[in-house]
């Protein structure tokens, strides 16, 4: 419950509405225990755009990481917020599900980043 | 002597004679029209007369003591830049504190004297007003005297002289400029509140003590003397807010579930203020003199609990952030350090690998975090970087919705673990870097959907340099961000092999020779 | 019980200042650190316009403290002849 309190009416839209966006939406995309990057980063795509742009996008910024060519990509782990899913790459993000502001977590078990720092 | 006994006013006569009995109430107009402020946000007053300054400084004692610090500061300014002050710092990494320092700092400043000035007409109570109305006099002598001090830097250094321009536009500095566009869009009591009492009486201390110190140590005269004097207000300030505290509590107890809910939200967000300045303390001055997290220790757990334990007696609980800050303290510098490590083509200051004398301080200083979590990534870096493959992460980094702190923070109990939190508001995703700031959220979401995210902001195309054609269908956004923030191509990338490190070097040289 | 404590930047009068906080404030713990002093003691600090008077060797306006202040912790009362810094716990 809101416990704003103002002296007059308060109504402002949010700055980050889907609709500012032109046809695009945001997407966040983590790599867990591996932190050294932007960790999250954002980007702003339409939601026709391929998986697959994701995942090329992922292997620009993450593959400084040591621990990006030792990835088993049979045994990542996605997630969509707090739920697991899996994408499927050919596919685009409205049809993996993937909406305005969403945050994926990608896991990857066993790589823990530089000497098991998670960074 | 017998001749003490002038006619010469007490303090508290003369206090009561120049505030209090200097104003009065209005009858043309009823007084709640006159301060139509004072009511809204909930808070119940009594009586406004009991509301006295401690300090009982009166207008001509303020007039005669600030304009006596002023020619201190300017004496030693002086000297100073006569002796070519800026070549006496331990070494030119030094500058790069002075320049996230100075380029981040006079612009709050601007927005407290701004808020003060507000407080000094919206207060009901004429000792309040009094000193809010000095305070934001002091607000605008730190802004004037911080800037002074960059014009002395920005003759030999680069990257400081657009401070102003970034202030509102640049993604790290919109923490603090968050920070203060929420206090003063807030009503009155709660401004005193956020920067009265969490900003000055809590939080201050660590930015003007041992990191104005750690500049002395550092040799730099010209900022220990503009920090010192900023700070011989301080004092001040601190009590106001505390005295703020107080009368509210004491005039009704209707107050206290309020006054709670401000000192949790603002402490919480004067802690994510802080994250930067740990690691002014601990990486960026060359000479240290404590940790950021002994400084933690002495000023906010100690100081503050003390303070909490103290405001026990009207109902007053310690914050609830408290407990998640003490565990921080060992985390939060070398956290941020890498953040900004990260972006050498991003801020106007240079950053770098500590040294290994450095690092072994840092392991002393932070025994059960330093050597586990942060080491090996530090000689990571340090190896790519010898190896010509310096790390410059380029993609636009996610931010809390409410501090705008990028997010980097672990989750509490887990430093392998980023902390995320998220909610939903009328239909849109909302996601913060704690607990603490998703309920501040939470509690007024009609007030943080409108944060500038600037990852969001060059996303949107509201991040160009003029002349660019947002709609043209090649646009691309973000690839003139240097020009859109103005900054100086001279100030970007490593420590090592800058401009900056150059110069110093050559003039330091030349400063022992003909 | 917690600790009121006053910094000052290290000068000449801030000299006098804290030689007479030391000899009013039995319990008093000094740290040195670079370009000032702090000072704490348990519960309550006191500076006694008298004491600091007969260590500077002329008259003394409390309100001159203000100069060379840094920082202070616990309830603040002043008149004119004590600056007291206190906590209630």
């Amino acid at each position: 419950m809101t416990m704003l309190k103002t002296l007059a009416p308060y109504e402002f839209k949010s700055r980050d509405a889907l609709e500012n966006y032109k046809g695009r939406q945001l997407v966040y995309i983590n790599w867990e225990r591996h932190r050294m990057f932007s960790r999250p980063f954002v980007v702003a795509l339409t939601p026709d755009t391929p998986f697959s742009t994701i995942i090329a996008q992922m292997a620009e910024c993450f593959s400084y990481h040591p621990d990006w060519a030792q990835i088993d990509w049979d045994k990542a782990l996605w997630q969509n917020g707090k739920n697991s899913f899996t994408p499927d790459r050919n596919k685009s993000l409205a049809e993996n599900g993937i909406g305005h502001k969403d945050l994926i977590r990608f896991r990857t078990p066993g790589l823990d980043g530089i000497a098991g720092t998670g960074y | 002597m017998d001749m003490k006994a002038s006619k010469k006013l007490g303090l508290k006569e003369r206090y009561t004679l120049m505030t209090r009995d200097l104003a009065w109430d209005t009858t043309y107009q009823p007084m709640d029209k006159v301060f139509p402020q004072t009511a809204y946000e909930g808070i119940k007053i009594h009586d406004w007369d009991k509301w006295e300054d401690p300090f009982r400084l009166t207008m001509d004692a303020y007039w005669k003591y600030q304009s006596e610090k002023e020619r201190k500061l300017y004496a030693i300014l002086d000297g100073f830049n006569q002796n070519n002050g800026h070549l006496s710092v331990t070494d030119a990494r030094y500058i790069n504190v002075l320049k996230l320092f100075l380029g981040s700092t006079p612009p709050l400043e601007l927005m407290a004297a701004r808020g003060f000035s507000m407080m000094g007409r919206h207060m009901q109570g004429a000792g309040p007003r009094v000193a809010c109305q000095m305070q934001a006099v002091d607000e605008y002598r730190h802004f004037q005297t911080q800037i002074h001090s960059i014009s002395n830097y920005n003759k030999y250094y680069n990257g400081m002289d657009e401070f102003a321009h970034q202030q509102s536009r640049m993604w790290y500095l919109s923490d603090g400029k968050s920070f203060f566009d929420d206090a003063i869009t807030a009503g009155p009591f709660e401004f005193m509140v956020a920067i009265g009492f969490a900003f000055e009486y809590v939080l201050t201390n660590i930015l003007f003590v041992p990191f104005i110190s750690g500049a002395a140590y550092n040799g730099d005269m010209a900022a220990m003397t503009v920090g010192f004097s900023a700070q011989s207000d301080e004092a001040r300030h601190m009590t106001l807010g505390l005295e703020c505290i107080k009368f509210m509590l004491e005039q009704d107890p209707d107050n206290l579930p309020i006054v709670q809910r401000w000192i949790d939200k603002w402490t919480w967000r004067g802690t994510r203020k802080l994250a930067s300045v740990g690691m002014m303390m601990d990486y960026m001055l060359p000479k240290r003199i404590m940790s950021f997290k002994e400084a933690w220790e002495m000023y906010v757990e100690e100081n503050g609990g003390a303070l909490f334990k103290d405001l026990a007696r009207y109902g007053i609980t310690i914050p609830k952030c408290f407990s998640q800050t003490i565990e921080e303290k060992e985390h939060v510098s070398h956290q941020s350090w890498i953040g900004f490590y990260m972006k050498p083509q991003a801020t106007p200051f240079h950053t770098w690998i500590p040294t290994p004398d450095e690092m072994d301080w840092l392991s002393e200083k932070y025994p059960n975090t330093f050597d586990q979590y942060y080491r090996p990534v530090l000689e990571f870096f340090d190896a790519q970087e010898k190896a010509g493959k310096r790390f410059n992460n380029q993609t636009a980094p996610m931010n809390c919705q409410v501090c705008v702190s990028t997010i980097k923070f672990n989750e509490p109990g887990d430093p392998m673990e980023m902390c995320f939190r998220e909610t939903t508001y009328q239909g849109e995703k909302f996601h913060f870097c704690s607990d603490h700031c998703q309920e501040i959220f939470e509690h007024e979401p009609e007030k943080y959907i409108q944060t500038f995210i600037s990852s969001h902001q060059v996303l949107q195309g509201n991040c160009e340099p003029e002349g660019v054609d947002v709609n043209a269908p090649d646009f691309q956004p973000g690839k003139q961000i240097l020009d859109y923030w103005k900054l100086d191509k001279r100030a970007l990338g490593d420590f090592n092999g800058s401009e900056d490190q150059k110069n110093f070097a050559a003039w330091r040289e030349q400063a022992t020779k003909n | 019980m917690s600790n009121a404590f006053i910094a000052f930047q290290k000068n000449d009068d801030s000299r006098c200042i804290v030689e007479a906080i030391l000899e009013d404030n039995p319990n008093a713990m000094v740290d040195d650190q670079p370009s000032m002093v702090k000072i704490d003691v348990p519960n309550r600090l006191v500076i006694k316009r008298e004491t600091v008077e007969e260590k500077m060797g002329r008259a003394f306006d409390l309100q001159e403290l203000q100069l060379h202040l840094i920082t202070i912790s616990g309830h603040l009362d002043e008149t004119d002849d004590e600056f007291t810094l206190s906590w209630n716990s």
